[in-house]
């Protein structure tokens, strides 16, 4: 589902941010990406989006050559990818029902389709009540759950969460990663890119430790690495 | 791509005015003002324009023949002197009517001592100019044709026209363009400023699979919107200031319509609507599709 093939990054300045990086990840897999600030954590979910592109090496998301993508072909490359951020990232001007509609009128959904698959989604993440409110009258934990519904609304293979509970109490944190997990055993390849040691000591995934741009360790059930 | 999605992109455009009400009200200000400013100063330069026309429509040029000269060659002056593009029209006035016209002006009833016309001499062609900055190169082209005895011509007065007509040209110049290069400045500068707060709005569209067309439809949508009601505003303003002062001055200073006629409204505006028009929306969208190529490119 996703693999990358010594890939290195480098930015004009500094030391590499990914420095000759290769794993694998499985369909349905449910995976943990952690390391310290400057580890190349950021720098690898933007290569996976196709924000970056690597120096060297290859990147293959659902089989397509994400270095090898040409501008007007991103936009359909990342519909098949759902993605949530720390700080949500909800169109503040929208309520909840139109920021996940957004995502599904994007891929030229009909609103027919729209009407139902979006209460359907929101229903899921347990905001169904709330399709009205703008997203500043919603909890973080709140605002997380429709930026989850705005990812998964279309259905994508892949879910790439950047830090989802870094603004986030533990309560919220934790329902957000039940929420991811649910959505992992429905068959969606999850990435978590988290520092939060607590809740990946708890879920017992895999988890890939990095340090400095290179993958330091790489657990089939692992906790949080702390002296990497 | 789908109609819906063309309608929702064309909708979102207008539903972002609404949304963003107080940039858009900044950037509809900044544009009225600018166009405000630049209608007003267009038809104060664009009358004191045509004043200066139809002053220096009524300097004439005078040419008249050898003795004798025969009817047919006469015309023949005629004909050549109306087809020089500088000349706006000109009078045949005959021996007899100068003669008419002199009696009536200078001698009244002193006149009934003379029994003969005394201006035997004295038909001509009175020629009025459509641009007295070309008197000059006419009266030389007079005086070499062949039957022509002496041309009149009020050289001060023409060169006085003619310099008033070159300097407001050039000054009026001046200012529309200052005036068209600030107008171009604030306005897009607004624009830029609007949609550069919004491009973590962009980054997100663009995050979730949004192709270029559509985050930039709804921002060039309002754009356009905008520069058109930026510009519609101050037309109204000017039309209704325009025909209210001069109806006002008018009819305050009744000298003043012996002396002056001023153009009417729909003149003025045959220029200023295309032209504010122009400005406004042309702005709206280049500075709004400019922008956001800026920020599109995540």
């Amino acid at each position: 589902m996703i693999k990358l093939d010594h890939v290195s990054k480098s930015y004009s300045t500094g030391a590499p941010a990914l420095n000759d990086v290769s794993l694998n990840i499985e369909k349905g897999e449910f995976v943990f990406i952690v390391g310290d600030s400057g580890s190349g954590k950021s720098t690898l979910i933007k290569l996976l989006l196709r924000e970056l592109v690597p120096t060297e090496g290859t990147i293959l998301v659902n089989g397509v050559n994400v270095g090898k993508l040409r501008h007007r072909q991103i936009p359909k490359f990342r519909r098949n990818i759902g993605v949530v951020f720390q700080d949500f990232r909800l169109l503040k001007d929208r309520n909840v029902y139109e920021n996940v509609a957004f995502a599904q009128r994007i891929v030229q959904v009909p609103n027919r389709e729209i009407k139902k698959n979006v209460p359907s989604i929101l229903s899921i993440v347990g905001l169904a009540g709330k399709y009205k409110a703008r997203p500043k009258q919603l909890s973080g934990g709140e605002q997380q759950r429709v930026a989850v519904a705005r990812a998964l609304v279309n259905e994508p293979p892949i879910l790439l969460a950047d830090e989802p509970t870094g603004n986030l109490d533990p309560t919220n944190s934790l329902e957000i990663m039940k929420l991811l997990e649910e959505i992992n055993e429905r068959g969606t390849t999850v990435v978590v890119v988290t520092h939060n040691r607590e809740i990946v000591n708890a879920m017992k995934k895999r988890v890939i430790a990095m340090n400095k741009g290179v993958i330091v360790s790489d657990e089939k059930e692992g906790t949080y690495v702390d002296e990497i | 791509m789908r109609f819906s999605t063309f309608i929702y992109t064309i909708k979102q455009g207008f539903a972002n005015i609404v949304r963003n009400k107080w940039y858009s009200l900044a950037s509809i200000a900044t544009i009225s003002a600018c166009l405000f400013l630049f209608g007003i100063f267009y038809a104060v330069v664009i009358n004191f324009e045509h004043i200066v026309d139809e002053a220096q429509s009524g300097v004439a040029v005078t040419v008249f023949f050898d003795e004798g000269l025969s009817e047919e060659r006469i015309a023949e002056i005629g004909e050549l002197i109306r087809a020089r593009s500088e000349v706006d029209h000109a009078d045949y006035i005959s021996a007899e009517e100068a003669w008419n016209s002199f009696k009536d002006d200078y001698l009244g009833e002193y006149a009934d001592g003379f029994t003969e016309n005394p201006l035997a001499d004295s038909s001509n062609y009175q020629i009025y100019l459509n641009n007295v900055g070309m008197q000059a190169a006419l009266v030389e082209y007079l005086e070499g044709l062949d039957g022509v005895r002496e041309v009149n011509k009020s050289e001060v007065t023409a060169n006085v026209y003619d310099s008033i007509n070159t300097l407001v040209g050039y000054v009026a110049l001046g200012i529309i363009l200052i005036l068209l290069l600030v107008s171009v400045f604030l306005i897009s500068n607004t624009v830029t400023i609007g949609i550069s707060v919004r491009k973590e709005e962009i980054n997100i569209m663009k995050y979730i699979g949004a192709t270029d067309f559509f985050v930039r439809t709804p921002f060039v949508v309002e754009g356009i919107l905008i520069g058109a009601i930026g510009s519609l505003l101050p037309l109204a303003i000017v039309y209704l200031i325009y025909n209210n002062v001069i109806s006002y001055v008018l009819n305050r200073f009744t000298v003043l319509s012996t002396i002056v006629s001023f153009l009417p409204v729909n003149e003025i505006f045959a220029t200023l609507i295309p032209v504010s028009l122009a400005i406004g929306v042309g702005i709206g969208f280049i500075g709004s599709f400019i922008t956001v190529r800026k920020h599109i490119r995540v």
